[in-house]
């Protein structure tokens, strides 16, 4: 089944097209599928399906890339998506003890959403903060240099 | 403005990411001085004569990949490759923030000299102000006729788009950011034929690095042989150094290739965090083979000395790990990444990535034998060469440097179920 083109979205994902050469019709994947999660916070099947006969090639390949790409998610998260790097450098400077921080202060694990919604934890592969480790992203937004105290101060912050 | 450094000659304040900013300090000299008096040729010629090699990690030299693209193909693409995600590494982050101009006109010089009509920024998903510097830059440019039709009033043509990615470490590797940049589930292709030959869309292209194609305004304006007088002769020319895990002054540093290391560390950086005593240091970005202190002693930074000491200059990214860390423990951190990230495409390197990975696990949890040594030794050996990117081998090397260098490490934990040190990976 195929998800309904709103008008709001279908002018988005014009603006997208213009952006590229007629002949790379095939490159607007990914950013049809960002630009639908960034609006409605998710991307389901039906949205691929919308996506695909919108650029014209098969609902398929629309379907590989939603599921192969770690930053797509079919179903709604948290409010706040709490990404706290796991990697060398972020491991190195303290981000074990601040996902254990975050699981204890949040009364989740890694993975799930609080049941009023309002937050998501996960732990994501490097995002380039090296030199101001340990990080984490909520949302879209970097912060760095992180101990418990700076991680409760931000969650406080938080609608 | 001739300078030493290519990157950090100015200080960095709230503006130096804008066009006033970055015109200020000479940029877009580079664009109007070849758009004026360079024929596309020459501005390649020049760039081959810097002996520039790309800074993403392979170090494959610039002129030389320029030069594999047909002068005779209606179509040829150029794509930045921005997608910065191997461990430790920021550098691109740091230019992208600072000076994203200086991306546009490397971009706009590459394509002037490879003819190149649409060029491409595939970026990171995660990068956030990276992006929007980026986005902000490229609106400036545009509004200023420096991107798009007639550029600076001349017959040359070009935009820039930029192409967001969505979280996968295998789409820095350049033949998989094609495919995904296609539309495709980022699995990286056969080669040959390389994209210099058969690229985005089976056309010519050339995908270069953010800091390798940074570095070209500076070229044009100071010419090749500038460029190629500094640092050492076989591997010219400055690199974004990253520094961080337990180093006191983490941080980005511009220094020629050939700076020896402990000079940085210790008294650029501040030396290791805490006072404490250097284990050992990984030089080149996460995949890079890890190196002890007595082997980093007298190390410089340049890609000679770094394949003579068995490990390689990479993407420039300095892990700094101090006495008394677990180094099982450390191993594990980077098994868990390479089999998190494996595209799944090749057998040796799926199922490889992921064995080595549940090993240390087992081990980890005190239940690791004698024999789990000698396979995580063995399963490298399946996996190197044999799969059609690199991303196997960048696996495989942690794994068999850390054994080898910290051996007893591993048996200790093997044998008592326990770290010889507390286990702790911070400082």
């Amino acid at each position: 089944m195929s998800a309904v083109l709103t008008p709001v979205l279908r002018e988005r994902f014009d603006a997208i097209r213009a952006l590229y050469p007629e002949e790379m019709s095939n490159s607007l994947v990914l950013p049809l599928l960002h630009c639908t999660q960034e609006a409605q916070g998710f991307v389901t099947e039906d949205d691929t399906v919308m996506i695909a006969a919108y650029i014209g090639v098969p609902a398929m390949q629309v379907l590989e890339a939603m599921r192969w790409y770690t930053m797509f998610h079919g179903a709604p998260q948290g409010r706040h998506v709490v990404k706290v790097c796991r990697n060398i450098a972020c491991a190195l400077r303290g981000s074990e003890s601040l996902i254990a921080h975050l699981q204890q202060r949040l009364g989740i694990n890694v993975g799930q959403t609080t049941p009023d919604g309002r937050f998501t934890l996960q732990t994501v592969e490097c995002l380039a903060s090296c030199g101001t480790a340990p990080a984490m992203q909520v949302g879209d937004t970097y912060f760095e240099q992180l101990d418990a105290a700076r991680v409760d101060e931000i969650l406080k912050d938080l609608p | 403005m001739k300078s030493d450094r290519v990157f950090q000659s100015f200080p960095v304040t709230a503006d130096t990411h804008t066009l006033d900013a970055y015109r200020a300090r000479g940029g877009y000299g580079g664009l109007t001085k070849a758009l004026t008096a360079m024929q596309p040729l020459e501005v390649e010629q020049q760039v081959a004569a810097s002996g520039l090699q790309g800074r993403g990690g392979a170090g494959f030299g610039v002129g030389q990949k320029w030069s594999f693209v047909s002068k005779k193909s209606p179509v040829v693409y150029l794509c930045c490759n921005a997608d910065e995600g191997e461990p430790g590494t920021f550098k691109d982050r740091w230019i992208l923030e600072h000076s994203p101009h200086q991306l546009l006109e490397g971009m706009l010089l590459a394509s002037y000299a490879l003819r190149v009509r649409h060029a491409f920024v595939y970026i990171r998903g995660e990068f956030d102000l990276p992006l929007r510097r980026l986005q902000g830059a490229l609106q400036e440019a545009r509004a200023a006729g420096l991107v798009g039709e007639r550029i600076l009033g001349t017959d040359f043509s070009c935009d820039i788009v930029i192409h967001r990615g969505a979280g996968a470490y295998v789409c820095g590797e350049e033949s998989s950011l094609l495919n995904s940049l296609e539309g495709k589930k980022g699995y990286p292709r056969n080669k040959p034929p390389f994209p210099a030959i058969k690229g985005l869309y089976q056309r010519p292209t050339v995908v270069n690095n953010v800091e390798t194609l940074s570095a070209v305004p500076w070229i044009i304006v100071n010419g090749g042989p500038a460029y190629a007088a500094m640092g050492v002769k076989k591997n010219p020319g400055t690199r974004l150094f990253g520094l961080s895990g337990h180093v006191d002054r983490p941080g980005i540093y511009e220094r020629p290739t050939g700076y020896p290391l402990k000079k940085l560390l210790f008294e650029d950086a501040g030396g290791v965090l805490g006072g404490k005593a250097l284990k050992a240091v990984i030089p080149g970005g996460s995949s890079t083979p890890i190196l002890t202190a007595a082997e980093a002693e007298h190390l410089t930074l340049d890609a000679e000395a770094l394949s003579k000491a068995g490990s390689m200059l990479g993407s420039g990214a300095i892990i700094v790990i101090a006495e008394g860390t677990c180094m099982v423990r450390l191993l594990q951190v980077l098994t868990r990444f390479y089999s998190h990230e494996s595209c799944g495409q090749c057998t040796p390197c799926r199922e490889g990535t992921d064995w080595m990975n549940r090993i240390l696990q087992r081990i980890l949890a005190g239940q690791g034998t004698a024999a789990d040594l000698v396979s995580l030794q063995e399963i490298p050996q399946a996996i190197m060469g044999k799969t059609i990117c690199a991303l196997g081998d960048a696996a495989s090397m942690p794994v068999l440097s850390f054994i080898k260098k910290f051996g007893p490490e591993f048996q200790h934990y093997i044998e008592h179920g326990r770290s010889v040190h507390d286990g702790r990976l911070t400082v």
